[in-house]
């Protein structure tokens, strides 16, 4: 088990953060309410970034704090960087409206 | 809301908020409102009156100015929104005495902002380049009322005052993926400690209260309220979609991304930590003074320098600003009191940053303990103790406007 500090704020996140520099392939534990979960990172997470700390399917909302932060951009497995690449934000969306 | 969860997180259970009344030392104005700061302020109506101003804070100590762009070819709600952003930074009580100072020719005219600010019954005089033939007379002319005036400012003695009569502005900037989680709630905390002491609150930034502005309107004071938190969130949020644009991207920032904020609805949901737990009072426009105690939201861009001219011009006389990034800003009239969300750049930026909420995600302070530092720190600072900002002279002002240049 490795000793990398993690944050999952609530029992609907679907991501929780890294509060360490975390290698890939590196087994974490997130913890809230006084519920265990381990997982393995499929690839390394920077400190403040998130993860998904379960499958995540195209299209579904990306849920932090409790409340909707996005939707994912293509499938998110567990373990994976959740960021720009795979998450979009659904306000002020000004984009999508002109086109 | 969510920041329960995190002081549960580190082990403590929610307690009371201390109920105790406390006190500073501050400047009592003609027109009732206190101030924790003595100044003279020379207030350019105009961008061509700015350098004038400099040069006589140069001249004068105990005087201070601030650069801008604006003051001329302005029409209506700019013009006025432009025109009450002056006002309210001559009015705010950590300012004892204005000189305002105009070219001539200006749409924002000397005089009538002069006459705004004199209705609070301190200090006022007028000057004008234009009347004065020059920049040297005029000058002069500013320095030798400046000299008197800041000369008497300097006999006004402080007074005991209750903390109820503080308006603390709050606002984050450079934020990283800590400050939803350290600074934020703690600063939150402080929020819910000020209004238990009958003081009063700014929330600001609407543009990073989208995808939040379900939970501030649940605690809205009225039905009313709660309109007015969903039409200021519409307001901003149409003017990015009038523009075709993905708010994204100008808003996270670069450095908000690279700091792990992956959307606007992520950043606001951690920005609206800020706010603490208590009902919110009224939503009010830029730059407006809240009418009401206890938790208010002041209308504002999410832009540092805007937002902070705002809440200062609608009377706060103390600004918390958390960041993560780190950031050098301040005000020429209010202390802004910097907090960091992290550790490292508290460390790495110290000469800009006044108090470190990393210590919670180092797992080794609550949410709470930090926001009773905080709430110490206001005490200090409204006695007197110098910001970070104010001792490296960062004199921001910038306007949020809201029309073109004609």
């Amino acid at each position: 088990m490795s000793g990398y500090k993690t944050l999952y704020l609530s029992s609907k996140d679907s991501v929780a953060v890294a509060l360490d520099e975390i290698p890939a392939h590196t087994e974490v534990t997130v913890k809230v309410d006084g519920e265990e979960r381990f997982l393995t990172l499929t690839e390394p997470i920077r400190f403040g970034h998130k993860f998904a700390v379960k499958p995540i399917r195209q299209g579904e909302d990306i849920i932090k704090y409790g409340e909707v932060i996005g939707a994912a951009v293509t499938d998110i497995p567990a373990g994976a960087h959740v960021h720009v690449h795979n998450l979009e934000g659904k306000r002020g969306r000004g984009d999508k409206i002109a086109n | 809301m969510f920041t329960y969860t995190i002081w549960k997180e580190n082990g403590e259970e929610v307690t009371k908020l201390p109920t105790e009344k406390m006190h500073f030392w501050g400047y009592r104005r003609p027109d009732g409102r206190v101030g924790v700061r003595n100044h003279v302020l020379i207030l350019p109506t105009i961008t061509c009156a700015t350098q004038t101003a400099q040069r006589v804070t140069e001249l004068v100590s105990g005087t201070v100015t601030f650069i801008h762009q604006h003051g001329c070819a302005q029409v209506g709600t700019d013009y006025d929104q432009t025109a009450r952003t002056y006002a309210g930074m001559g009015m705010n009580p950590n300012v004892y005495g204005v000189i305002v100072l105009g070219l001539g020719c200006e749409t924002h005219q000397a005089h009538r902002i002069g006459d705004e600010i004199a209705k609070c019954g301190k200090p006022v005089q007028t000057v004008s380049i234009q009347e004065h033939g020059g920049t040297l007379q005029t000058i002069a002319e500013v320095a030798k009322i400046a000299v008197k005036m800041v000369q008497d400012a300097s006999m006004v003695q402080r007074e005991l005052c209750d903390f109820s009569e503080l308006i603390i502005g709050t606002e984050c900037g450079g934020s990283d993926a800590c400050s939803g989680l350290s600074a934020n709630p703690a600063v939150g905390r402080t929020s819910d400690m000020i209004v238990e002491q009958g003081g009063t609150a700014i929330l600001a930034e609407t543009t990073e209260l989208i995808g939040a502005e379900h939970l501030l309107a649940n605690r809205a004071a009225n039905d009313q309220v709660a309109k007015k938190a969903y039409a200021v969130i519409k307001m901003m949020e149409n003017r990015s979609i009038e523009m075709g644009v993905d708010i994204r991207t100008g808003n996270p920032s670069p450095g908000n991304i690279e700091g792990g904020l992956s959307s606007l609805e992520e950043k606001s949901l951690g920005a609206s930590t800020k706010s603490g737990t208590t009902r919110l009072e009224e939503v009010i426009d830029y730059a407006e003074q809240p009418t009401k105690k206890g938790l208010v939201w002041m209308d504002t861009p999410g832009h540092d320098i805007e937002q902070l001219t705002g809440m200062v011009a609608g009377g706060a006389q103390i600004v918390l600003f958390t960041s993560g990034r780190g950031t050098p800003t301040g005000s020429p009239i209010a202390p802004v009191i910097k907090i960091s969300t992290n550790t490292p750049m508290f460390e790495r930026m110290n000469e800009n940053m006044d108090l470190n909420a990393g210590t919670i995600v180092d797992g080794q302070e609550t949410v709470a303990q930090v926001g009773t530092r905080i709430m110490d720190e206001i005490q200090a600072v409204s006695n007197g103790k110098l910001t970070k900002s104010e001792i490296l002279k960062q004199h921001d002002f910038g306007i949020w406007r809201i029309g073109p240049t004609f």
